[in-house]
């Protein structure tokens, strides 16, 4: 008979570890529908017909968070046939928080204490047996890490599942909320089972906001709120909260004894104190975060990435001196001796395989850079770059954890949009990846080089100028993006576990950064592979003398026909020229395709990097401050296909894609042309009307963004979250 | 009214009322800070905000503006 086990835990508490025991290599890693959540599903070692649902990691079940809802909607709506608990034993009070609430769900309840190792070490001690009776469930002690106690767990579970049973709570609460519990169950609708009714009663009485999605009656019970509140002296929520923490105290006490300790200080609060003082904290997260950049993006990373692109996906490489050549090459070979036909070769040779090598080529340094994170998160060192950079981080809408894909992003925006997985909130998540690929990555040095060689003398500010561009973008787009409709409401506090240090193992690390970059391979690689096909034909195809086919000369390419419509949108940026736009079009496959194409279409042919060679060409069509505009342009507009592959992957949702895509596209916009008309007029001192437009564009901008700040501050809404100051007690005004 | 924010690091205090409403107030209270709980104040980050606590065996860290909502004694 087929079964489904849904494995329930807090966050930290080795729910990774047990799902990995339990199901080996058996697993299918995806994410729930339209969100950013991830959903792991397996099959039990041994058992084909039992699946086994890892939930994701939560406190409660309240609510409010993105894992909390989707891990409340799945157990009420999918009803699994048995619920395993995986319990930290060696934090046991706040874990069985949870576990009280789940039994509330008329489902049966499996408990896995974990971490019996570690309560062994520290000379504690809990009386399984005396917990099972308490709470009314089957318990069993186990050690993920160790793979101790899996397999009992394992059938203790399937057993469960197969006889049947109704669980009904043993838990009771003070007599007051007991009765008015009592009364509210009583006014339930036919459509909750009796095992339920526990769980929408008490969901009724704290007033949950979500209810009706579940419920197709919600009573009436402002009496009964009434009547507890008056008993209790308190709101609703927080007595059952408080009567809940009350029960869990009362049970510990019978079941867990704590060794006296003569030494306060665990190992882990040892690192602790040093890793997160006050003036050491600075430096040493510096440190950490330099080793990471260094070996991730400059040094292995680089190589690897070179390796992929340039070797495997380019002319070749050796290995211990043997000549190796590149997959072009082969293919290349290969075609022409079979006598492949001219158009048929370069669909494959640059449609095809150069889509591939865009998709596979960035993997090998993803992976790297994966290991890095997987570690960072797994030891506990993750939540302190939080902790350490929360306060900077912010004021901008982003959290403390943005810190890493933004560094990341600054040498390649791929990586680091895939690094925001690390950003538990989802509103910091998307904030994030929409604003990652604002920081100048490798691939655009070669853009900024081009500009500041043929316009500017190769001035030493440009580049400087560039990361200040990207920056302030970030900074900027922050400030804004927490005042639109899209952000707002959904605030997610920032009340975290700061979970105890320890050793991750191999397999656990290994293991993240396989499911990570085979997700981007699997998700993000469809998207990058089509539009490169679709750009080269753009580049490949036109109508020459009168006939559509393929053209030689990308002057009469479809490419640079669409660059010669479009081109009148960007006259008021300074650069309504067709080259410009066919090369930023080009832009779209990889940054650094802007020089190249530059150099075909000013007639050159191949360039070097910096596109030395037609500085010349670049300087007489358009002037400095034109040239300028289309370098910010380039830096802030929509990135390449590949780091849109991962915005669409890591979105996870086609609308969000496309309001972070259009944002981008839409704020370099509106950059490059304040830049263009300002820039103008401080050259010649000419006003015209164009730079009048802007001007007046830009202070009504500027002014209602300040209007509505004073208004908000009038209103007594503070400007830092814009809520009503008065109900929020928040401190922050 | 004496908050969880004036409190220096390294002392212990009890939690008398939570002040506040909605998602942040409920999850401090899923985290375990709720009336009477022993709160020990850990530290301060390097950039002077948010704190560290120790409630329930276990370390949690909350931003001064979340902490001034818990009024201790």
């Amino acid at each position: 008979m087929a079964i489904t086990i849904a494995l329930a835990g807090n966050p930290n508490c080795g729910k990774t570890t047990l799902f990995n025991a339990m199901t080996g290599s058996n697993q299918f890693v995806g994410n729930w529908p339209g969100v950013t959540v991830e959903k792991k599903e397996g099959k039990l070692k041994g058992h084909k017909d039992v699946r086994i649902m890892d939930l994701p990691g939560v406190y409660s079940l309240s609510p409010y968070t993105l894992e909390e809802v989707v891990t409340r909607n799945y157990l009420i709506s999918e009803r699994p046939d048995v619920i395993l608990n995986i319990v930290d034993g060696t934090n046991i009070e706040r874990n069985l928080y949870l576990t009280t609430q789940l039994m509330e769900l008329g489902i049966p309840v499996v408990m896995a204490v974990n971490m019996m190792d570690l309560v062994a070490k520290n000379g504690d001690r809990l009386h399984i047996n005396q917990l099972s009776k308490k709470l009314g469930c089957p318990v069993v002690e186990i050690s993920a890490l160790k793979g101790t106690g899996i397999k009992e767990a394992a059938d203790l579970v399937v057993a469960t599942a197969n006889s049947k049973d109704k669980m009904l709570p043993v838990h009771k609460f003070g007599n007051e909320l007991e009765a008015i519990l009592n009364k509210v169950e009583s006014k339930l609708g036919a459509e909750v089972k009796e095992e339920q009714k526990r769980f929408f009663a008490i969901k009724l009485l704290e007033s949950d906001e979500k209810l009706p999605e579940l419920l197709e009656y919600v009573p009436d019970i402002t009496k009964e709120i009434e009547e507890i509140e008056e008993q209790l002296d308190d709101d609703a929520e927080s007595i059952v909260t408080n009567e809940r923490y009350q029960y869990i105290s009362s049970i510990i006490k019978s079941c867990y004894e704590k060794k006296e300790r003569t030494n306060n200080q665990t190992l882990s609060d040892k690192i602790d104190k040093i890793v997160t003082n006050r003036i050491l904290a600075l430096p040493i997260f510096a440190a950490i975060m330099f080793l990471v950049y260094y070996v991730s993006v400059t040094t292995v990373g680089t190589w690897a990435t070179d390796w992929a692109n340039d070797g495997v996906f380019g002319e070749g490489w050796s290995l211990f001196g043997l000549d190796i050549p590149g997959i072009p090459v082969l293919v290349e070979n290969l075609l022409t001796s079979i006598g492949c036909a001219d158009w048929l070769q370069s669909l494959i040779l640059d449609g095809i395989i150069g889509g591939v090598g865009a998709v596979l080529g960035f993997v090998p340094q993803m992976m790297i850079l994966f290991i890095f994170l997987a570690f960072l998160e797994a030891c506990g060192y993750m939540a302190r770059v939080a902790f350490i950079m929360d306060r900077v981080f912010r004021k901008f809408g982003l959290s403390g954890k943005s810190f890493i894909p933004m560094l990341i992003g600054s040498g390649c925006g791929v990586p680091g949009i895939m690094a925001s997985r690390t950003i538990e909130s989802d509103r910091d998540r998307k904030m994030t990846i929409m604003t990652t690929t604002f920081i100048p990555c490798g691939a655009k040095l070669p853009i900024i080089a081009l500009i500041a060689g043929a316009l500017f003398d190769g001035a030493w500010w440009v580049a400087p100028s560039a990361y200040f561009v990207g920056i302030a973008a970030v900074v900027c787009s922050g400030i804004i993006l927490k005042k639109t409709k899209l952000f707002a409401g959904d605030v997610a506090p920032f009340v975290m576990e700061l979970p105890a240090y320890h050793m991750p193992t191999i397999t656990n690390v290994m293991r993240s950064m396989w499911e990570r970059a085979s997700s981007f391979v699997k998700k993000a690689g469809t998207i990058i592979l089509l539009s490169t096909i679709v750009i080269w034909f753009l580049q490949n195809f036109g109508f020459t003398s009168g006939s559509f086919a393929m053209v030689e000369d990308m002057n009469d390419s479809l490419l640079a026909a669409i660059g010669g419509v479009i081109a009148p949108i960007f006259a008021p940026l300074g650069w309504g020229n067709w080259k410009f736009a066919s090369a930023a079009i080009t832009g779209l496959i990889a940054k650094e395709n802007v020089v190249g194409t530059f150099g075909v279409l000013y007639g050159f042919g191949e360039v070097a990097e910096d596109g030395v060679e037609i500085w010349g060409s670049l300087a007489s069509s358009v002037s400095a401050t034109a040239a300028y505009s289309f370098l910010v342009f380039n830096l802030l507009c929509a990135p390449c296909f590949a780091a849109m592959g991962a915005i669409k992957r890591e979105m996870n949702n086609t609308k969000w894609f496309l309001i972070a895509i259009g944002y981008q596209t839409g704020l370099a916009y509106v950059v490059s042309l304040v830049i263009y008309q300002v820039g103008t007029v401080f050259a010649s001192r000419n006003v015209s009307i164009g730079t009048v437009t802007t001007a007046l564009v830009v202070i009504a901008a500027v002014s209602g963004i300040i209007a509505t700040m004073a208004r908000d501050r009038k209103a007594g809404k503070s400007i830092q979250c814009g809520c009503d100051c008065k109900d929020c007690g928040g401190g922050c005004h | 009214m004496k908050t969880l924010k004036e409190i220096k690091c390294g002392e212990t205090v009890k939690v008398v009322k939570l002040h506040g409403v909605g998602a942040v107030k409920r999850r401090i209270m899923d985290m375990g800070i709720t009336k009477g709980t022993e709160v020990f104040v850990r530290k301060v980050a390097p950039l002077g905000d948010p704190i560290e606590v120790t409630v329930r065996g276990y370390e949690l860290s909350l931003r001064k503006a979340d902490a001034d909502m818990i009024e201790v004694e």
